[in-house]
C-alpha cells in the first residue's frame, strides 16, 4: 500500500513541474490529503491485525559436555473479522488448518534420538515441553461436538502428512490413537493423541516447518541450522505447538499462536586454546555458535519483532560456580550480585551481554540460574554475532530433576506373553522431599501414569501388580484412581489411565502388567517384520510438580515469548522408552500352500465321510441294480427323444447303458446351469 | 444268579476305586508347583475357554465396564458371574484359582459319573433289542463289559481331559453341559435334556446341531439296530404259523417293549417346549448380567460372532487359525461360511443314515464339530474320546484303531514340541506346529469315517445275523 503511494507521489512530483500554479496548490492539496488518508488506513491496519514473529535461541551447557541449543520461534495471528484474510506474516497452510479442522489446541513433534532425564534434565519448562518420545507425536483439541471429533482428526493426520511430508497419515486408523480422558492433559475432553513411534525423521520434515517462519531458513536465527550439525547431534526435536485464542463470537476468526521450537543437543568439538587441562573427563569443551553450528548469526530476520539469544547457566552450575569462586577468594564479600558472576574468572563469554537476568526462586535454595542475553539486532553481515564460551576451570554439576526417574523393560522370554515393568526410582529431588516433609507423617507422591498399547498386544489388566519397595502391596492402597480402556480387536488400541498414591520415602516402586502377544494376519504385518512392533512410550507425569522459570529484572523478558512460556506452569512429565515388542511371524512365503493343503483336508473329510454313508456292500448293491434295470428312467428316454430331434436323425434304439449315460450328461448340465445361476445371481446380487 | 451279583459288585467297586484314583492324580496336578504351566498351551486354553481371559471379564465388569469391552472375553456372561468371583479369591499357600481347579474337578466327575448312567441305560436298551431280534449271543458277549464302565474310566483318564481339567480351561464346564443334555435325553427327561442342550449352546454354540440326536432319542429311544430289521422279524412272525410257543413269546416282548418302530411325538414336543423356556431363561439372565453395558446384542456379537468370525489367529489345535491367517482378505468371508457349511453339510446325510442310532448320531457329530470348529481344544476331543467308550462292542471291529491310537499319542507329543520351536526358541516356524495340527485333524477324520463305517458294518452283520437266523 505504501509501496504503491510512494509511486504515485513521485509521478506527481515529476508532473508537478509542467503544471501551473495555480494547478499545482490543487494538486498538492489533494496529495496531502491522499496521504493523510493513506496513513490513517495504514494505522489502522496496523492496530487491528499486528501479526508478530519473534525468534529467539536459548543456549545452555549440559552437564555432559554437550550444548542445548533450543530454537523458539513464534507467530502470532490475532482474532480477525474478515473471512479468507491475507496473512501478512503467519503461515496460510497453519491458519487454513485451524479454520477448517477448527483445532482448538494442538501439537506435532518429529523427534529422533531420546532425551536423557538423568543428564538434561527433568524439572524445567524445556524438559517438560520439549522432550518427546522418538518419531512423531500429535496431539490435537478440536472444538467440534464429540461425533464430529474422530472425522476430523482423521483429516487433520491426512493434512499434516501432506503439510510435513511424513507418514502422519497412518494415525487416521483407529487402532493408532486414542482419547485419553484425564491422564494426559487434564481438561481433555475433544482430545485425541496418536503416536508414529517407527518414523524416521529427518531433513524433509525439516524444510516443510522451516518454509512457515517467515524468512524460513535464509535469515535470522533459523539460518543457523546447518542440516548436517543438527542431525549430528544426540537429541533432535522439531515441535509445532498451535493454541486457537479467542473465539468467542462466530463472526470473529479465532486467533492463533503459532510456537515453533526445535531442540538440539549438539556434542561441541572442544577446540582449547589458552590452557590444557589436567582433569580431561570433567572439563567442559569450550564452544562458540561457529563451532557448533558452523555458522554465525548474521543478523536478525527483518520481519521478527524480537531477535534473541540467550545463554542460561542453570542452577546448579551457578551453585557450583560460586563455591568455586568462594574457594578461590575467600576474601570477597559473600553478596555476590549477577553482575559480579560475570567477573568470574572460571569462564569467559567471548561478547558482552546486553543484559544479565536472574530467576526468581520459588523454592529457596541457595543458588538460582542466570541467564543472559544478547540481541542480534546490534548485528549483521560484516559484524556477526559468535556466542562463544570458553572455560577456565573444570566443573561438574547435575541438572535439577523429577521426583522420579522411570523406566520401563519388558519382562518374559519367547514370542507367546510377556509383561510390561514400569520402575520408578527417587531421584535427589524426592529425597529433598523426604527430608523436608518428614515431619507430616502423610507424606505422599502423586504419580500420573499414561500409557497407550497397540491391540496386538493383549494386556491383562487384572495381572496389575504394584509393589513398593520391592514389596507386593495391593492394588487399591496404592491406586488412587484408574481409567482403563480395553483394546479391541483391530479397532482401538488399550489405554491405561492412573493416578499412583506412593509415599514419599520410598526406594522404589514398580507396575507390573502381563500380556498375551498377538497373531496378525499375513497383510497386517509391516515389511520388516521381524524386526518388531513398537509400544508407544508411556507418559509418567507429577501432578504436583509443575515446572516454571520466573526471571525478573526490570519486567523486560515478560514480553519475551519463549520466557512467557517458561513462565507457565507447566506440569512435570518425563516420557519412558519406547519398547520393541517382537512378535511371531507366520509363513510369508506360502499362503497358496496352506489354503490348498487345508482345503484338500477339508475335501478328505467330506469325501471319505460322504462315501462311507452311501457306499453299498455286496448284495445291496446287486439289488440297487435289479431295482434300476426295473424302472429304466423315463426322463432319459424323454432326453435321448429330444436330443434325435434335435440332431435330425431318427431316434436309434438304445441300450440301457447309454440312456444312463445320457441321464448323467444331463445331470451334469442342470448342475452346471444351477451353478451358472448362482453365480449369475450372486454376482447381481453382491459384486 | 448269586455269583453274577457279585461279579457286579466287583466291578462297581473296581469303577469307584479307578475313578476316586483319577480325583487324586488330578489333585495331584492342581498342587503341583507352579513350572507346569498347561494353563498357558495353546491347546489347553483357547480364546474361548481360557480362565485368565474369564478373569480379565470378571475384572472389567467389577471396575463396571462391559466384560466384552476389549477383545479378551468371549464366553456367556453367566459362566463369568459364576467363576468370577472364584478366580478373585485367593487363599494363602494355596495354588492359585484353586476353587475353579476343584470345580472343574467336579464337574468331570459329575460327568464321568452321567456318562456311566448313560452307558448302563443304553447297554440294556441295546441287549433287550437284541434279544427281541433273537441274537442272544450277540447280546451275550456285550454284557461282558460294561460299556458305562468303560467310556467314563476313558472320560475320567484321558490324558486330554486330565490336562483340559488342570489346566483351568471351561471346557470341563461345556462338557458337562453336552453329557446332561445326553443322559437326559437316554432317561427320557425332556426338561434336563432341554436345559443340557440349551447351556450347552449357549456356552460354545457348536452343540446347537445336538438338536437332532436329541429328537431322536426322545422320539425313539436309545440306539437299537436298524428299525427295518424289527418290522422284517415282526412281519416273518406273522407270515410264519402263529402256533409256535416261542413266537407268542416274542409278541409279548414285542408288546411289552415297544421296540422302536415308531415315533413318539409326546416327549419331542416337551423337548421343544422345555428347550424354548429354558433358552428364554437363559437370555433372560444373560440380559440381566449385560443389561447396562451393550446388552445382549453386545454379548452375541462378541461370543457367538467371534466364533463363527475367526477372528483370533492365535494357534490352536485346528486348521483354520493358520488359513484365515494367510488367506486374502477378500475371500475371508466366504471361507468362513464355507468351513461353517461343512458341518451343516454332513448333518442331513448322517442323520438320515445313522437316525436308528442317536447317541452314536450324537458322537459323530461332536467329532465333526470338535474338528472344524473354529477354536478347538483338548477339551473337546476328550469328550468325544469318552464317547467313544459308549460304542466299545459295536465298534469292536473298527479299522486302524492302532493306528490312530498311535497317531493321537504321537501328534499330542509333537504338538508342544513344534510349538515351543517355533513360539519360544524360534528355531522352526509357524509350519511345523501346523503340520501337526494337520495331522491331527486327519487323525480325527479317519476315526469320524473308520467309526461310522464300523458301526454301518455292524449293522450289516446283525441284518445278515438276523436274515440268517429265521
Amino acid at each position: 500500500m505504501t509501496f504503491l503511494h510512494g509511486k504515485s507521489t513521485v509521478v506527481v512530483t515529476q508532473s508537478m513541474a509542467l503544471l501551473p500554479v495555480r494547478l499545482k496548490l490543487i494538486v498538492i492539496l489533494l496529495l496531502v490529503c491522499q496521504l493523510l488518508c493513506s496513513t490513517i488506513a495504514f494505522g489502522s491496519v496496523l492496530d487491528k491485525d499486528e501479526e508478530e514473529f519473534s525468534e529467539e535461541l536459548l543456549l545452555k551447557p549440559l552437564p555432559d559436555r554437550k550444548v542445548l541449543a533450543h530454537f523458539h520461534f513464534e507467530s502470532r495471528a490475532p482474532p480477525s473479522i474478515s473471512f479468507g484474510r491475507h496473512h501478512h506474516l503467519f503461515p496460510k497452510a497453519i491458519s487454513q488448518l485451524v479454520k477448517k479442522f477448527r483445532v482448538k489446541e494442538m501439537e506435532l513433534s518429529f523427534t529422533q534420538g531420546r532425551w536423557r532425564y538423568e543428564q538434561w534434565g527433568g524439572f524445567d519448562p524445556i524438559s517438560s515441553n520439549n522432550a518427546k518420545p522418538p518419531g512423531v507425536e500429535l496431539w490435537a483439541v478440536f472444538d467440534v461436538p464429540q461425533s464430529q471429533v474422530d472425522a476430523s482428526w482423521k483429516n487433520l493426520t491426512h493434512a499434516l502428512s501432506g503439510l510435513f511430508c511424513a507418514s502422519i497419515n497412518f494415525l487416521e486408523s483407529s487402532t493408532t490413537y486414542s482419547a485419553p480422558e484425564w491422564a494426559f492433559r487434564p481438561d481433555s475432553g475433544n482430545l485425541r493423541y496418536g503416536t508414529l513411534p517407527r518414523e524416521a525423521v529427518c531433513t524433509e520434515n525439516l524444510t516443510p516447518w522451516l518454509k512457515l517462519l517467515p524468512c524460513r531458513d535464509k535469515a535470522g536465527l533459523s539460518a543457523l541450522m546447518d542440516r548436517p550439525s543438527i542431525y549430528r547431534g544426540f537429541y533432535h526435536s522439531q515441535r509445532l505447538h498451535l493454541t486457537a485464542t479467542g473465539s468467542s463470537s462466530q463472526e470473529v476468526d479465532s486467533g492463533t499462536v503459532l510456537e515453533q521450537t526445535l531442540t538440539v543437543v549438539l556434542q561441541p568439538i572442544s577446540w582449547r586454546t589458552g590452557k590444557s587441562y589436567v582433569d580431561k573427563a570433567n572439563s567442559q569443551p569450550s564452544w562458540s555458535i561457529s563451532s557448533i553450528f558452523g555458522r554465525k548469526v548474521n543478523g536478525k530476520c527483518v520481519l521478527a519483532k524480537s531477535s534473541n539469544v540467550y545463554l542460561q547457566f542453570e542452577k546448579g552450575l551457578v551453585g557450583e560456580l560460586k563455591n568455586l569462586h568462594k574457594e578461590n577468594a575467600d576474601s570477597e564479600t559473600n553478596k555476590l550480585a549477577s553482575k559480579d558472576f560475570l567477573s568470574y574468572p572460571s569462564f569467559e563469554l567471548s561478547v558482552n551481554p546486553d543484559k544479565v537476568f536472574e530467576e526468581v526462586d520459588n523454592l529457596h535454595s541457595k543458588s538460582t540460574s542466570v541467564l543472559y542475553e544478547f540481541s542480534v539486532e546490534k548485528y549483521n553481515d560484516s559484524h556477526p554475532l559468535d556466542l562463544g564460551l570458553t572455560w577456565k576451570i573444570p566443573v561438574v554439576w547435575s541438572c535439577q530433576q523429577a521426583p522420579l526417574h522411570a523406566s520401563r523393560f519388558l519382562m518374559g522370554s519367547g514370542n507367546e506373553r510377556g509383561a510390561i515393568a514400569i520402575y520408578l526410582k527417587p531421584t535427589e529431588l524426592s529425597e529433598g522431599l523426604k527430608k523436608s516433609n518428614i515431619v507430616d507423617k502423610s507424606c505422599e507422591l502423586r504419580v500420573n501414569v499414561f500409557q497407550v498399547v497397540p491391540w496386538y498386544i493383549k494386556v491383562y489388566y487384572h495381572t496389575l501388580q504394584v509393589f513398593v519397595n520391592q514389596q507386593s502391596r495391593a492394588v487399591a492402597d496404592v491406586m488412587e484412581k484408574i481409567h482403563v480402556s480395553p483394546s479391541k480387536d483391530k479397532i482401538s488400541p488399550g489405554v491405561m489411565e492412573m493416578i499412583l498414591k506412593l509415599p514419599c520415602g520410598l526406594e522404589s516402586a514398580a507396575l507390573n502388567l502381563e500380556f498375551d502377544k498377538g497373531f496378525l494376519h499375513i497383510d497386517e504385518y509391516p515389511p520388516d517384520a521381524n524386526q518388531g512392533f513398537d509400544i508407544p512410550a508411556a507418559i509418567i507425569s507429577y501432578p504436583d510438580f509443575h515446572a516454571s522459570m520466573r526471571f525478573s529484572e526490570d519486567g523486560s523478558l515478560d514480553k519475551s515469548p519463549m520466557f512467557s512460556k517458561f513462565q507457565e506452569k507447566s506440569l512435570v512429565l518425563s516420557y519412558t522408552e519406547i519398547l520393541l515388542v517382537p512378535l511371531t511371524t507366520p509363513d510369508f512365503s506360502m499362503p497358496y500352500n496352506v489354503i490348498t493343503i487345508t482345503c484338500t483336508v477339508f475335501a478328505l473329510y467330506f469325501g471319505s465321510l460322504l462315501n462311507v454313508l452311501r457306499k453299498r456292500v455286496d448284495e445291496e448293491e446287486r439289488f440297487l441294480k435289479s431295482n434300476a434295470g426295473r424302472k429304466t428312467g423315463r426322463l432319459s428316454t424323454l432326453v435321448s427323444k429330444l436330443s434325435a430331434k434335435l440332431r435330425g436323425k431318427p431316434r436309434e434304439p438304445q441300450p440301457s447303458t447309454t440312456a444312463s449315460s445320457s441321464s448323467v450328461s444331463f445331470k451334469l448340465i442342470f448342475k452346471v446351469l444351477l451353478v451358472a445361476g448362482i453365480a449369475i445371481c450372486w454376482q447381481y446380487y453382491f459384486g | 444268579m448269586e455269583s453274577k451279583k457279585e461279579e457286579n459288585r466287583k466291578k462297581t467297586s473296581s469303577f469307584w476305586v479307578w475313578a476316586i484314583a483319577s480325583v487324586i492324580f488330578r489333585l495331584i496336578l492342581i498342587y503341583f508347583p507352579k513350572n507346569l504351566n498347561l494353563s498357558s498351551r495353546p491347546e489347553v486354553s483357547t480364546p474361548l475357554t481360557s480362565l485368565r481371559r474369564l478373569a480379565e471379564g470378571y475384572w472389567l465388569k467389577q471396575s463396571s465396564m462391559s466384560p466384552y469391552a476389549g477383545s479378551m472375553y468371549h464366553g456367556s456372561p453367566l459362566l463369568l458371574s459364576l467363576l468370577g468371583p472364584l478366580t478373585v479369591k485367593r487363599m494363602e499357600g494355596q495354588p492359585n484359582h484353586l476353587l475353579c481347579s476343584l470345580l472343574f474337578v467336579l464337574a468331570d466327575v459329575v460327568s464321568a459319573v452321567l456318562i456311566r448312567a448313560t452307558g448302563r441305560k443304553l447297554q440294556t436298551a441295546y441287549s433287550r433289542s437284541l434279544k427281541l431280534l433273537q441274537l442272544d449271543s450277540l447280546s451275550k458277549s456285550s454284557e461282558n463289559l460294561s460299556s458305562g464302565d468303560v467310556a467314563a474310566l476313558v472320560y475320567l483318564w484321558n490324558p486330554f481331559t486330565i490336562v483340559a481339567c488342570v489346566g483351568l480351561s471351561t471346557s470341563p464346564i461345556e462338557n458337562l453341559a453336552i453329557i446332561l443334555s445326553l443322559y437326559g435325553a437316554c432317561t427320557r427327561l425332556p426338561s434336563l435334556a432341554a436345559f443340557g442342550w440349551v447351556v450347552a449352546t449357549h456356552l460354545s454354540l457348536y452343540p446347537a446341531i445336538l438338536i437332532i440326536p436329541l429328537i431322536f432319542l426322545l422320539g425313539y429311544g436309545p440306539d437299537a439296530p436298524p428299525r427295518k430289521l424289527f418290522v422284517q422279524r415282526r412281519n416273518g412272525k406273522d407270515g410264519d404259523n402263529p402256533s409256535s410257543g416261542s413266537s407268542c413269546l416274542q409278541e409279548e416282548l414285542f408288546n411289552q417293549s415297544k421296540p422302536p418302530l415308531t415315533f413318539s411325538w409326546k416327549p419331542v414336543v416337551q423337548f421343544l417346549f422345555w428347550a424354548s423356556v429354558w433358552s428364554v431363561y437363559v437370555l433372560a439372565l444373560c440380559s440381566l448380567s449385560v443389561k447396562q453395558k451393550g446388552g445382549l446384542r453386545e454379548m452375541f456379537k462378541s461370543t457367538f460372532g467371534f466364533i463363527l468370525t475367526v477372528e483370533d489367529l492365535s494357534p490352536n489345535m485346528g486348521v483354520l487359525w493358520y488359513f484365515f491367517a494367510e488367506v486374502f482378505d477378500f475371500f475371508r468371508n466366504f471361507f468362513s461360511i464355507v468351513f461353517h457349511m461343512n458341518i451343516l453339510f454332513m448333518i442331513f446325510p448322517l442323520a438320515i443314515r445313522l437316525n436308528h442310532r442317536p447317541c452314536f448320531l450324537a458322537f459323530v457329530y461332536i467329532t465333526i464339530s470338535s474338528l472344524l470348529k473354529s477354536y478347538p481344544s483338548v477339551g473337546d476331543s476328550a469328550l468325544y474320546l469318552g464317547l467313544l467308550g459308549l460304542f466299545v462292542f459295536e465298534l469292536a471291529d473298527m479299522q486302524f484303531s492302532f493306528f490312530l491310537f498311535c497317531g493321537y499319542i504321537g501328534v499330542s507329543l509333537l504338538s508342544p514340541v513344534m510349538h515351543n520351536l517355533w513360539i519360544w526358541r524360534g528355531t522352526g516356524n509357524a509350519n511345523f506346529y501346523y503340520a501337526t495340527a494337520m495331522a491331527f485333524a486327519c487323525f480325527q477324520i479317519v476315526l469320524v469315517v473308520e467309526s461310522a463305517s464300523a458301526m454301518l458294518n455292524h449293522d450289516r452283520k446283525l441284518r445278515k445275523l438276523s436274515v440268517a437266523k429265521p
